[in-house]
């Protein structure tokens, strides 16, 4: 019989028990949007492909596109958790459940979108029975399929002892399917010496093995574009590039996942600033890294200026995917902005009436109108209307001056307001991530080397596909939470342990869940509880 | 064993496109709407277009080159690299073929292809009501094969083939005869077709065949020859 105190039950065992009506209509609401999204798919299937917007040349497309994208988001988990474990982040603790669930639960989603892009999804199976390991797609399907696999059981191993204190907590009146769900779950764990020995070294043995199998993933998905000819694609630096973007994309899902799993469970004594804060430093150096291989990359385009790329590039800088590509720079520097500066403000700031949100929003909003008259010069917008008459260095002045004021003002807010600045961040860098994928995969397939310049627009298909897509990762998240504790009890209450050790002793104590005896409990042994 | 070429003489193709026709019914490629073939939906396994960026003068005394293109049949195919499933393969005899019963959609040959080849059936193929009483019955189907002017189910790859089924029924005429295939009893449907005799089809191995004195003249290149493909499909030069 395993116990746990009454505070924690109250937190995060009891919710997982009651299910309000908020939750019904999420349910509702996510499985009416997969039900539009499987009639789409459906009717997809029966009349061909040609449902989608591709065409010839641009055959690949918004599938694509998402395949990477959710691939990218995998990295959330299981790398950063990892990374974090071995690395002996103590902080990690409430946060590796959440992040764990997210690499498992997108790496689905992402592994769907392939199927959704085949022309032929009932031969899937050939790619077993006729594969070629020479084809990067093939090495895709092993890498996928070991990071899915080594994920479920890093998902899967410290949930043991948490199934198993539910196994012996469960309230009365539970069904008595999540009982034996629970029992089945814990592998008959009593929380006994052996098992906790056994238990700690397989976590830091997949830990250090799913590491290089992690970044081998994005690795292999930016290959499949980076082993052909194709303009643009044809580069080395695609592989640390992808699985920089994934990190960094994946970084940017957890935030928001562990905010909503903060928001619906009240975790607020568990997910603290320190969390975000510590992230955060890491989501910093991530854009940073991401920063210098996005420039790298465009400069030698640029550079070189062969005849092949060189309109592949162009059509990014001011083409027809400028729009997107200096949607995503400018989201991309926003998000640093946001990320950064605050960390640079002095505290006397806050005290100041002027550098407040409401101030900062007017500043945005005439900063906003200036450039939308600056962009629609000749039309007969509102926004023309209201400042068409100026003439446009004065538009650029005022636009730069109030965006720069609104910034300014804005610091202090982010600064005090640590949580909401990351999640704003996060979804700046989760449109801008999925723009990046958007213009690398779209403007090398318009812009082929013998064939007429194309055009790709995606179908309501593709949009109700990736819509039912987010739609389903939503859905397998908030079931996964409804069955499983968001945070980790059994971690969470170790690394407890190991502050009071810390806090009680005189001497600086070496970490006590790695004694130089080799690995030990960080709880008694005759105590059964934790 | 033969390596099979073709040379086209850019000097002598008018631009008909009547070697576009003749691929289109010898190898049952289905006819599209017009507002498909705006979409990009349209096949044309030997399509014939302007070549990019060659419009040489000013307007109105402007010349436009143009190409004819089937399949280059590389002999270092970046189609068959990249196909998951071996759906995609190049024979003994240097042809790149297509088995559609094998292929599972991916599309990632086409992508792979620097030439655009290779065509995706987006919608189960169509044939109007006099073209689909003119298909040609010819096939080629094995265990898990199906090649040849074989009508394509709809979500599968194909592509330019040289005709390979009429080099079957050429290896099975001589067969029947009881004599030794020779290779001029062998050419695609385009070729025999082609009006200003501008197309040159043969075996490459062979130092006396046509193809092989062709591509020997220095007006002879192939297309895009940075990429690494190196194709069988050789033109001549224009205008030299």
């Amino acid at each position: 019989m395993l116990r746990i105190s009454k505070h924690d039950r109250e937190i995060l065992l009891d919710p997982l028990f009651h299910a309000g009506r908020k939750f019904y209509l999420m349910i509702s609401v996510l499985m009416l949007i997969m039900l539009w999204g499987l009639i789409m798919y459906v009717r997809q299937f029966v009349l061909g492909l040609g449902t989608t917007g591709m065409e010839r040349p641009a055959y690949w497309g918004m599938y694509m596109v998402n395949f990477i994208f959710f691939i990218g988001i995998s990295h959330a988990g299981t790398l950063i958790s990892a990374i974090l474990r071995v690395s002996n982040a103590e902080w990690r603790r409430p946060i590796t459940r959440i992040a764990e669930a997210i690499t498992a639960f997108a790496l689905i989603v992402g592994t769907l979108q392939i199927i959704f892009d085949l022309g032929r999804p009932d031969r899937i199976l050939y790619l077993f029975r006729f594969g070629r390991l020479q084809s990067p797609l093939l090495w895709d399907a092993v890498a996928v399929t070991a990071y899915f696999l080594g994920s479920l059981t890093y998902l899967y191993l410290p949930i043991i002892p948490d199934a198993a204190l539910l196994r012996d907590n469960i309230p009365e009146g539970a069904p008595a399917w999540r009982q034996r769900l629970y029992k089945l779950m814990a592998l008959g764990w009593r929380g006994n010496r052996t098992q906790w020995l056994r238990l700690e070294k397989m976590i830091a043995v997949m830990a250090v093995l799913i590491i290089p199998v992690a970044v081998s993933v994005h690795t292999v998905i930016s290959w499949i574009l980076a082993t052909t000819v194709q303009p643009g694609w044809h580069s080395t630096v695609f592989g640390p590039y992808f699985v920089v973007g994934a990190i960094f994309s994946g970084i940017g899902a957890l935030f928001i996942a562990m905010t909503a799993a903060r928001r619906a469970f009240h975790l607020e004594e568990y997910i603290t600033e320190r969390q975000y804060r510590n992230l955060g430093y890491i989501f910093i150096t991530m854009a940073a890294i991401w920063f210098y291989f996005t420039y790298a990359e465009h400069m030698t385009q640029a550079a070189g200026q062969l005849t092949a790329e060189f309109p592949v590039l162009a059509s990014k800088l001011w083409g027809e995917f400028s729009f997107t590509f200096w949607t995503m720079v400018v989201i991309m520097v926003m998000a640093f902005i946001v990320l950064v500066f605050p960390l640079l403000t002095p505290d006397s700031w806050q005290r100041s009436r002027v550098f407040r949100p409401r101030f900062a929003l007017a500043n945005g909003v005439v900063s906003v109108l200036a450039i939308l008259a600056l962009l629609v010069p000749q039309s007969q917008g509102v926004a023309a209307d209201l400042l068409g008459g100026l003439p446009s260095p004065t538009l650029r002045i005022v636009a730069g001056v109030f965006g720069t004021v609104a910034i300014l003002s804005i610091l202090p807010w982010l600064k005090s307001h640590i949580i909401d600045a990351m999640i704003i961040a996060s979804g700046f860098v989760l449109v801008g991530m999925w723009l990046e994928r958007w213009n690398i995969v779209v403007p090398t397939m318009t812009h082929p080397r013998l064939m007429p310049v194309g055009l790709y627009t995606p179908s309501l298909t593709e949009w109700s596909l990736f819509a039912a897509s987010t739609a389903l990762f939503i859905f397998l998240f908030v079931l996964f939470f409804k069955l499983i504790p968001a945070v980790s009890v059994w971690e969470v209450r170790e690394g407890r342990v190991i502050d009071e050790t810390r806090d009680s002793a005189q001497m600086p104590l070496p970490e006590p869940s790695r004694p130089p005896g080799g690995l030990q409990p960080a709880f008694g042994d005759n105590e059964p509880t934790y | 064993m033969p390596k099979w070429s073709m040379v086209i003489d850019l000097e002598k193709c008018v631009a008909c496109q009547a070697c576009s026709i003749a691929c289109r019914f010898e190898n049952n490629t289905p006819v599209v709407s017009p507002e498909l073939a705006w979409e990009g939906r349209e096949m044309r396994w030997n399509d014939v277009f302007p070549a990019p960026h060659e419009e040489v003068g000013d307007y109105p005394n402007t010349k436009t080159h143009y190409l004819t293109r089937p399949c280059m049949h590389c002999e270092n195919p970046p189609c068959i690299k990249v196909c998951p499933v071996q759906a995609t393969f190049i024979d003994e005899e240097g042809l790149v073929r297509q088995n559609y019963a094998r292929c599972i959609g991916c599309r990632y040959c086409t992508v792979a292809c620097p030439y655009g080849v290779r065509y995706f059936n987006w919608f189960a193929p169509e044939f109007e009501s006099p073209l689909e009483q003119h298909l040609n019955p010819d096939k080629i189907e094995g265990r898990g094969d199906l090649e040849g002017p074989a009508v394509r189910p709809k979500g599968v790859v194909e592509k330019c083939t040289y005709c390979v089924h009429r080099l079957r029924k050429a290896h099975a005429r001589a067969e029947a005869e009881g004599r030794d295939f020779r290779p001029d009893e062998y050419m695609p449907a385009c070729v025999q077709t082609c009006t200003g005799k501008a197309r040159f089809f043969g075996d490459m191995n062979d130092p006396d065949s046509t193809v092989s004195k062709l591509a020997e003249s220095d007006r002879a290149f192939r297309l895009l020859e940075e990429v690494g493909t190196h194709p069988k499909t050789i033109y001549l030069q224009e205008g030299k």
